[in-house]
């Protein structure tokens, strides 16, 4: 083949595609910069710009804005931030590597192991919500520990992970209930849990949480090649050279890590998880390169703006956010599947 | 050059292949033929490194294919499953996956890389289908596509397991033309084949398989000769003169 037929074929390649996602990623920071200035900006107390400008460079420290600022309204948006962007991305793996669209990270246990450790805390150390954050943390990773073993042992193909994910969930949530039942004390402290959201949330709980999320995200990036590369099947990837296993695994545990440090301080909000990764390839296709860093955002946004609608539907209520979620996402989730005629949703 | 040197393997600690030993003939094309579960497929998996022999050690030029690293074994060997994915990518950054063992850390292809992929692209005339997602194409489109990556990957050795099953005759012979081209470029090629005819005309070399050993690697004429096929296979086995340069085909029918 000559140099004039190489350039022919590189050049009829859908170049658009390349500014396309570009433009999609611009369209959403901007956007997500906008839903930070409604989140820090709207709800009991309205904010103006130029109070949230004076107030971040510390005009007044005195002041209540000031501290409805700095207290309040930016550690939540932080939160909202991460905690979107963290589930969203744990989803967006989850369905790729197990190349299930229905995965999101309560398939693999991350919810149960969280749950059962955080109603271990409520249960024997009441007083401590710190405690119980890092428990919440650490349930996640144990459970996924726990289906990686069975897994591993039994072949580890995609099929034995969800149902090793469902039978370590079921025997997990048969403790928690034990418990639950035991000491019945615990079971509000649950309530909360399961519903999630960002009220009464604090930088200090939210800043280890958000290292983590940030480092495991770069990392899913560095793996969204490879990811790509399982998606062709685990004779046709491991041909390739390919190390399966290793790459599943990785991925899996990353998806663990993100979705658990989020559930640790925002609680089991975990419909994100499972939609926004659906929008994010209604967007941009199917490549985990672009689909990542689109979830991130499209979910960091969509929390953003669940959570200012649960604090200002009904003020001075709140309703917790993760009622929101389900009451959009539901309706949005049906709508994307009704589009969907035999694989165009995609297309 | 790969070799198999008393190798026994399968699933579960159940052996389907016995006391195999086996020296695919370089460039050239060597199919694998016999009946269903005889252990065709277990051995093309064991030759590739995609299962582990129970015992026994498979050789490319010297090398024990187990000591290699994946990547290294992927420049050497490429392999087409029979089951495969059909992931949501366009051709192109389909065919681009077969240069996967050659990317650095950041996973970027270099120029050669695009050129390599350009040029597999077009020796399988695939040009017009490069932006096609190909869960679009028709089963023969997506083969060749698949036989693009392959080419992509570029490596001496290249294993296909019935790469024509499920396709319509003229799909079936483009890409059994297709293979043949492989071996003119200098590949070895090892794949399994249920049309004992195509088989039969298109190789250099024919391995027939029985419960998981081999019954005789030889020519095709020699195989045929052997009437081993008939017994194997319970049949009867005829040649027939097909064209005017005297080349041959085979027919099969009970016996």
């Amino acid at each position: 083949m000559n140099i004039l037929q190489e350039s022919c074929i590189l050049k009829s390649l859908n170049k658009n595609s390349k500014s396309y996602n570009f433009t999609v990623i611009a369209f959403l920071l901007v956007l997500l910069l906008a839903a930070i200035f409604l989140s820090i900006s709207i709800g009991s107390v309205k904010i103006s710009f130029p109070d949230i400008v004076a107030s971040i460079k510390q005009a007044d420290q005195a002041s209540e804005t000031y501290r409805i600022i700095n207290y309040v309204r930016i550690p939540r948006t932080i939160a909202a931030v991460f905690a979107g962007c963290a589930l969203s991305v744990a989803g967006a793996i989850l369905q790729s590597v197990l190349n299930n669209s229905l995965a999101s990270p309560s398939i693999i246990g991350v919810n149960s192991g969280a749950g059962l450790f955080f109603v271990l805390i409520a249960a024997f150390f009441p007083a401590s919500i710190y405690l119980s954050t890092i428990a919440a943390f650490a349930g996640a990773i144990v459970a996924v520990f726990l289906v990686y073993f069975i897994a591993k042992k039994t072949g580890a193909s995609r099929m034995v992970i969800v149902l090793a994910g469902v039978a370590v969930s079921s025997f997990i949530g048969a403790i928690t209930d034990t418990i639950l039942t035991l000491k019945p004390d615990t079971v509000m402290a649950r309530a909360g849990f399961i519903i999630g959201g960002f009220s009464g949330i604090t930088m200090d709980r939210v800043a280890f949480a958000g290292i983590i999320i940030l480092i495991a995200f770069f990392i899913a990036l560095i793996l969204s090649y490879d990811m790509n590369v399982l998606a062709l099947g685990d004779e046709s990837a491991k041909s390739l050279g390919l190390n399966v296993i290793g790459v599943r695994f990785s991925s899996l545990i990353i998806a663990a890590v993100l979705a658990g440090s989020a559930i640790s301080f925002a609680g089991l909000i975990g419909f994100v998880g499972l939609i926004v990764p659906h929008a994010s390839r209604f967007l941009v296709g199917h490549d985990n390169r672009i689909i990542i860093p689109v979830s991130a955002l499209i979910g960091s946004i969509f929390t953003l703006l669940c959570d200012l609608l649960a604090r200002v539907l009904f003020a001075p209520y709140e309703i917790p956010v993760g009622i929101i979620m389900s009451f959009l996402g539901g309706p949005f989730f049906i709508y994307l599947l009704m589009k969907r005629r035999r694989g165009q949703l995609y297309d | 050059m790969i070799k198999l040197e008393n190798v026994y393997s399968g699933y579960n600690r159940t052996a389907i292949i016995k006391n195999i030993d086996l020296t695919f003939e370089e460039k050239s094309i060597t199919t694998i033929i016999g009946k269903n579960g005889c252990g065709k497929t277990t051995l093309l998996r064991t030759a590739s490194n995609l299962l582990k022999p129970f015992q026994g050690k498979v050789y490319i030029v010297d090398k024990d294919i187990t000591d290699m690293p994946s990547k290294e074994l992927a420049k050497k060997i490429s392999f087409l499953p029979q089951i495969r994915s059909v992931p949501n990518i366009s051709v192109y950054n389909l065919v681009m996956h077969g240069r996967y063992p050659y990317l650095g850390f950041s996973r970027t292809p270099q120029a050669e890389d695009k050129k390599i992929v350009a040029d597999a692209i077009h020796k399988l005339n695939l040009e017009k289908l490069i932006n096609k997602n190909i869960q679009q194409l028709s089963g023969g489109q997506r083969q060749k596509v698949y036989l693009a990556m392959v080419l992509a990957q570029d490596t001496d050795i290249v294993f296909l397991d019935e790469p024509t099953t499920y396709l319509d005759i003229n799909h079936k012979l483009e890409i059994l033309e297709i293979i043949k081209k492989l071996k003119q470029m200098g590949k070895t090629v090892v794949m399994v084949l249920h049309d004992l005819s195509n088989a039969l005309s298109y190789s250099d070399r024919i391995c027939l398989m029985e419960e998981g050993e081999i019954v005789i690697y030889d020519t095709p004429q020699a195989v045929y000769e052997s009437r081993e096929i008939d017994r194997v296979f319970d049949i009867v086995s005829a040649q027939v003169a097909a064209g005017e340069d005297g080349s041959k085909q085979y027919i099969f029918c009970l016996q």
